[in-house]
């Protein structure tokens, strides 16, 4: 009984193994025991982001792929299950500095945590570009971001505008702790302030993201205001939450819902009018501009501090424009 | 099979009858808690809170959950977990959407493609409890984190959309109304008839029968001649049905699978399940206990939100809840052991 149990355990490790050498085709051919920067091997840079599920950082990591392709430096990107999980981030920091690679993108989900880590590339000579949210340290060459507060601000301008200035407003947010949620909420709620202090704007909501939870959130502001002019959803899983429960409760395209980032769903609610608009930030710019940094950096260049990667405000009239469609993602 | 039941329906029937009325009672106490949470919140907004569209909120938005917590009942009355449920349902969900919009199946038979598919998944589990002997929180433990990561791998971690016209008939199965202008979804329906599946399957048949007695005493119940280990596959595969219909009624509700939801959703299957009374430690529970439990989750969440409590708080409240329903389950059982 128990060989046979050993037998399935070590078949089921294999299974497992192997299929992790076939799921993952970008790792470098370094990434077993030999180090990467040996000098005939092309330089090799490993990127740590915040997650890889939601479509966004497949995005990322999408630009970050053609980038390297371009510049001939071979990527890995990896990021754990979720953004709630910051050891688990820690871990693939260690692992990632094991590889000893040229260059560490790194999209941090809590930076003081990851401030020890960091030295430990510095003191390797490793230079650190930081994306997506900034690192509180001076380790980072780089910041290549959104600003995600002038971001959520332009939403509330575009709210303002929609519900003409007067009655209730709804905020769902994906966390209360994530840089991103904390940014946009706030950048949300000071636009609103400026742009229109007579409208009520409720206590923000937060569903994790998580489409279904978000649903059954969105459905209870709905219900429980009666004079609810639109919902802000600041982020893509909260978004797709707000869209279906606004049709289900039939107020689709009466009521004004402002998203964030892309993704089917949301693109599907803007052409079809359930959705007035949302802002998208540039994710595939941002994996460019990571994997870009990090060259010129290697190759004794100087770079920015910070590189803005923009964002934008689309909707109906200019959903097919190309500029917007290069930065959206389905 | 028929002499297994012939020798051990008295073991069976004198465990059932000795906690009958305790579990009766139990029931009144969380319908008693669960009429109480609706009618302070009545209080609390009386114009929005008992409304009809409110209701059927309420009632929507326990179904996914409310359909784990069946599954889930029948295995915590053998004395185990299943922790997952909610990774087990996002995979069977990027499943059906392969079935269906990849794979352009007719929509019936990816609907029961993807129940036996979280049925297999069960059985997985039973087989891994049953025959290797892991602890059911190791093994559902380690089918969590594998269904999570086969979820990412099969979706290449993007969503899987239906098409809205060409598969319009699944997405009416959870958000449609199959009673006419009643604005009544049809995920509350299948999960009434889902309940109803449980309850006889629980209280009519030797799989409930042998549910019991396995939880209530594993090893008395394989001495009588039960051939436990192939009962426990059953009933974990069993479970695993309705983690399967649970991932047709959120995929259908959002017109995709989406394989990053998911995660938590086991905590709150086993939290209705406990709320309704069902023990931790096997061999008592009722179906009936367990949707009470799911709806006073989901009267909470929504209540606190129409009233505009802080969402921090609503955590807080719900934790309390659970705490004080449990104590005073422990309470009465104590003292009914004693008298």
């Amino acid at each position: 009984m128990r060989k046979i149990t050993i037998g399935l355990v070590a078949l089921g490790a294999a299974a497992s193994m192997a299929l992790a050498a076939c799921s993952t085709p970008a790792a470098p051919a370094a990434s077993g025991s030999a180090p990467a920067s040996s000098s005939a091997a092309k330089p090799y840079i490993a990127i740590i982001s915040k997650g890889f599920q939601h479509q966004f950082w497949q995005a990322v990591k999408k630009g970050a792929e053609q980038q390297a392709e371009k510049d001939g430096v071979t990527i890995t990107f990896d990021g754990p299950a979720t953004e709630a999980e910051v050891e688990a981030q820690m871990t693939m920091l260690t692992n990632a500095l094991a590889k000893k690679p040229a260059a560490l993108g790194f999209a941090a989900l809590d930076s003081k945590a990851a401030a020890p880590v960091l030295q430990q590339f510095a003191d390797a000579k490793i230079p650190v570009i930081a994306f997506d949210s900034g690192v509180d340290s001076d380790i980072p060459v780089t910041t290549a971001a959104t600003d995600n507060k002038a971001a959520a601000g332009e939403a509330a301008k575009h709210m303002c505008t929609l519900i003409g200035g007067a009655g209730t407003v709804g905020v769902m947010v994906h966390d209360q702790t994530s840089r991103t949620g904390i940014d946009r909420r706030d950048g949300f709620l000071d636009g609103m302030k400026t742009n229109c202090p007579n409208v009520k704007v409720l206590e923000p909501q937060y569903g994790k993201g998580d489409a279904n939870i978000s649903a059954d959130i969105a459905s209870s502001i709905i219900e429980a205001n009666k004079d609810l002019k639109g919902i802000f959803l600041a982020n893509e899983g909260t978004a797709i939450g707000g869209i279906k429960a606004a049709q289900q409760k039939g107020v689709a395209g009466k009521l004004v819902l402002i998203g964030f980032d892309s993704g089917t769903d949301q693109i599907n609610a803007i052409n079809d009018g359930t959705m007035a608009g949302a802002i998208t930030q540039n994710p595939v710019g941002i994996g460019e501009q990571v994997v870009a940094a990090a060259v010129k950096t290697l190759h004794g260049e100087t770079v920015p501090k910070v590189i803005d990667t923009g964002y934008y405000w689309y909707d109906k009239t200019n959903i097919n424009d190309a500029k917007i469609q290069a930065v959206l993602y389905k | 099979m028929s002499t297994d039941s012939a020798t051990t329906e008295t073991v069976a029937k004198s465990v059932v009858k000795g906690s009958s009325w305790r579990e009766r009672v139990q029931q009144l106490m969380a319908l008693a808690g669960l009429v109480l949470i609706f009618i302070v919140f009545t209080v609390a907004s009386p114009q929005i809170f008992p409304s009809y569209s409110n209701v059927t909120a309420i009632l929507f938005s326990t179904t996914v959950v409310g359909l784990l917590a069946l599954g889930s009942t029948l295995v915590i009355i053998t004395g185990g977990i299943d922790l997952s449920v909610g990774t087990a349902m996002t995979l069977s969900a990027v499943m059906s959407a392969t079935f269906i919009a990849n794979w352009h199946m007719p929509v019936w038979l990816g609907i029961i493609m993807t129940i036996v598919f979280g049925g297999f998944v069960g059985l997985i589990n039973g087989f891994n409890v049953a025959i290797l002997g892991l602890p059911p929180f190791i093994a559902t433990l380690a089918m969590m984190l594998v269904a999570q990561g086969l979820a990412l791998v099969i979706s290449n971690a993007r969503p899987i959309y239906f098409d809205p016209t060409a598969h319009a008939g699944y997405i009416w199965l959870s958000t449609g109304s199959i009673i006419p202008g009643a604005k009544f979804p049809n995920a509350v329906i299948v999960l009434a008839l889902a309940a109803v599946v449980a309850f006889i399957l629980l209280n009519k048949t030797l799989l409930g029968r042998y549910d019991i007695s396995i939880g209530s005493n594993e090893e008395a119940t394989a001495l009588s001649g039960i051939n436990t280990k192939k009962w426990l596959i059953i009933i974990y595969a069993v479970a695993g049905l309705f983690v399967g219909l649970a991932a047709i009624m959120i995929s259908a509700r959002l017109g995709s699978a989406q394989p990053a939801t998911g995660s938590g959703y086991e905590l709150q299957a086993i939290a209705a399940v406990v709320i309704g009374g069902t023990s931790l430690s096997g061999g008592k529970g009722t179906i009936v206990g367990t949707i009470i439990g799911a709806l006073i989750i989901s009267v909470i969440n929504n209540g606190l939100q129409i009233i505009s409590v802080r969402q921090e708080w609503q955590n807080v409240i719900l934790g309390l809840v659970i705490l004080i329903v449990v104590f005073i389950d422990q309470l009465r059982a104590r003292r009914a052991a004693t008298t």
